[in-house]
């Protein structure tokens, strides 16, 4: 392999830190508020490309993402990173239906040339761990989900990766092109450089409809989970312990 | 005939609980789809699976699918999904359940992309409402929760580790042997080599007890202290935060949280860690959680149902007699 290309999927969400509301229609997320960024796993996809590239000394990193025009600024991100370009699937909204993002993203994928195509293992806002070996099927491509070591560049056309279990660890090897989606781990995601944020408002970021396709699911309500009730301190020190021993035997009843 | 499909997921041979939890689940929706609705547990290995139907049948398999392949020693996604997808199109399932375990959370997503249809991920709940399927699943790292309703046939559904406790459902399986329209030993993605963790210990996402320990440890060999009182509860596995396993201290595979493992054990014991909501997001739903920490306001404490406020290296070893103690005068 000389060149290598790597495509890198990547979703907008909110910082997780936030208060969540529910909007008024009962069924989404109030955004009013919220800080976006790019998904966690989905950095650490970034920077394994980024990192793939330029141990390989040639190649292009191209990202990726479904959504309506805000997304251009998760992309813009990507871009400062390193990444070389950038398209937008618009459409209205980021479907909830993990299919409709994977036929768009696959539609697009299809004759672009990669060599890797890469994911995030969850989105952290809909942790589906679907778009991806989603869209490898549609695109008849190997795949590996959640590699927490992944080398492309040893052997030509061979992808070799580690992927946790429960309990244990797999190390695999197929061919490229393949699909791989990040666990993490794997890399730290570099914070863009002054030069990096100039270089990308002038990088290409190309915007084409999303052909999602017919939808099968759809969100009826978004809840916030009860509150949990806790907050009680039984004691100060070993002191505390025959009192901690007591309530987990007769009240939580675990011991 | 609306029967629904359970995939019972193996390692080695050997059904996992996820396995129990996934034919439970099925067993559930079979009961309220009615009409006679039959539960069909795949199951896949090297060879002896029909060995595994009468564990099946307890749990309410009506007919254990069998596959049985060389190639399928090991998890092989592509001859799995190929079988799985088959066996739906053929069979004309309401519904196919998974666990979304790591080998769940690949293949579900799998054969529902090879069926063109949605995938329910990951959900806590679900229940028959007229002609759909509706399911529970956590968004924002569990702080909402969304309601979903899956219209399409199948439904393909995959239950979070834990959500479903395996309950009895006893009947005795027809056996079947299930085909392999691709052949398990020309797969793409093979598995060079199985590493196995701690061979005994108690996954995170099964053991009934998790004790983990945070940067008030202070180093690698204080956890020691943890696994004593992992030991000592005899039930429970280690866990960690992302500050240790950031240092090296624990491997990333104990990691507990936003970016780690989603775990809802009976008990959770948080040793010297100060509940930042990204911890806070892989074990809030655990059923009693026990903090330790010497910082009376870490905000650990504000979710613990039962607060010690004390240094860890003081309190953790009087814990650890304690709990011998406790379980020796049963
Ligand atoms: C995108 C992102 C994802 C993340 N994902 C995760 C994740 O999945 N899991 C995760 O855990 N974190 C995650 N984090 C990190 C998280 O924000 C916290 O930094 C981390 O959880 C802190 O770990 P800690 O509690 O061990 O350490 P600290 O926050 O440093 O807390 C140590 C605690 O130990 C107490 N202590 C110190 N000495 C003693 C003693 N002798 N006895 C008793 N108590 C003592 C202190 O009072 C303090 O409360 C993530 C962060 C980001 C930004
Ligand atoms: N709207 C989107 N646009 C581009 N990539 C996406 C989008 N949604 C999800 N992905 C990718 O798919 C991965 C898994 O998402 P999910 O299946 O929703 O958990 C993410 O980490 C991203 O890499």
């Amino acid at each position: 392999m000389d060149a290598v290309r790597i495509a890198v999927g990547i979703k907008r969400v909110p910082d997780m830190e936030a208060r969540f509301k529910i909007g008024a229609d009962g069924k989404s997320v109030d955004e009013a508020g919220l800080k976006f960024d790019i998904a966690d796993f989905d950095s650490y996809a970034v920077e394994v490309a980024l990192q793939i590239t330029e141990k390989q000394g040639a190649g292009e990193v191209v990202v990726i993402s479904v959504g309506p025009d805000v997304v251009q600024e998760t992309l813009r991100k990507a871009l400062s990173m390193g990444a070389a370009r950038a398209v937008q699937l618009q459409c209205p909204a980021v479907p909830f239906d993990g299919l409709s993002i994977a036929r768009a993203l696959a539609a697009e994928l299809k004759d672009g040339g990669f060599d890797l195509i890469l994911f995030g293992k969850m989105a952290i806002d809909s942790a589906n761990h679907s778009v991806g070996p989603m869209t490898a099927e549609l695109l008849g491509l190997p795949c590996v989900t959640a590699a927490s070591k992944l080398d492309v560049t040893s052997k030509p056309g061979v992808g070799t990766a580690r992927r946790e279990l429960e309990g244990a660890a797999e190390l695999l090897e197929f061919p490229l092109p393949a699909v791989v989606t990040i666990d993490e781990g794997i890399a730290r995601p570099r914070y863009p450089s002054l030069k990096g944020i100039m270089a990308a408002k002038k990088k290409p970021l190309d915007v084409k409809p999303a052909q999602l396709g017919a939808v099968h699911l759809s969100v009826t309500a978004m809840a916030l989970p009860p509150e949990r009730s806790g907050g009680r301190i039984i004691g100060e020190g070993a002191a505390a312990v025959p009192e901690l021993i007591r309530l987990l035997q007769t009240e939580a009843k675990v011991l | 005939m609306p029967n629904i499909l359970a995939f019972a997921e193996t390692r080695g041979g050997e059904l996992r609980k996820v396995a129990l939890e996934a034919v439970t689940a099925a067993r559930t929706l079979a009961n309220a789809v009615g009409g006679g609705a039959e539960v069909h547990a795949m199951v896949a290995g090297a060879s002896g699976m029909a060995q595994r139907a009468e564990r099946l049948g307890q749990h309410g398999a009506d007919v254990v699918v069998t596959l049985e392949h060389a190639g399928l020693a090991f998890y092989n996604p592509e001859a799995l999904a190929a079988a799985v997808a088959a066996r739906i199109t053929a069979g004309g399932y309401r519904a196919a359940l998974f666990s979304a375990s790591a080998q769940g959370r690949d293949l579900a997503p799998r054969v529902a992309a090879r069926l063109g249809v949605a995938i329910a991920s990951d959900v806590t709940g679900f229940e028959l409402a007229g002609d759909a399927i509706v399911v529970r699943h956590p968004v924002n790292t569990g702080k909402v929760v969304a309601t979903v309703s899956l219209t399409g046939t199948p439904a393909i559904i995959s239950v979070r580790p834990s959500a479903v406790t395996p309950a009895v459902a006893a009947r005795t399986p027809r056996v079947e042997a299930g085909a392999l329209p691709a052949d398990p030993a020309v797969s793409r993605v093979k598995v060079t080599e199985m590493v196995q963790g701690n061979t005994g210990a108690l996954d995170l996402g099964e053991a009934p007890v998790i004790v983990s320990g945070g940067r008030g440890l202070r180093a690698p060999e204080n956890f020691k202290l943890v696994e004593e009182l992992a030991a000592a509860f005899g039930n429970a596995a280690v866990g960690a935060t992302r500050a240790v396993t950031d240092e090296g201290w624990r491997p990333h595979s104990d990691q507990i949280g936003q970016t780690g493992r989603l775990v809802s054990p009976e008990l959770y014991v948080a040793l010297g860690i100060s509940g930042a909501i990204q911890h806070l997001a892989g074990m809030r739903t655990s059923r009693t959680i026990v903090a330790v920490n010497k910082d009376k306001e870490a905000p650990i404490f504000k979710i613990a149902d039962y607060g010690i406020v004390g240094d860890v290296f003081e309190v953790v070893p009087a814990l650890i007699q304690a709990v011998k103690a406790a379980r020796q005068a049963h």
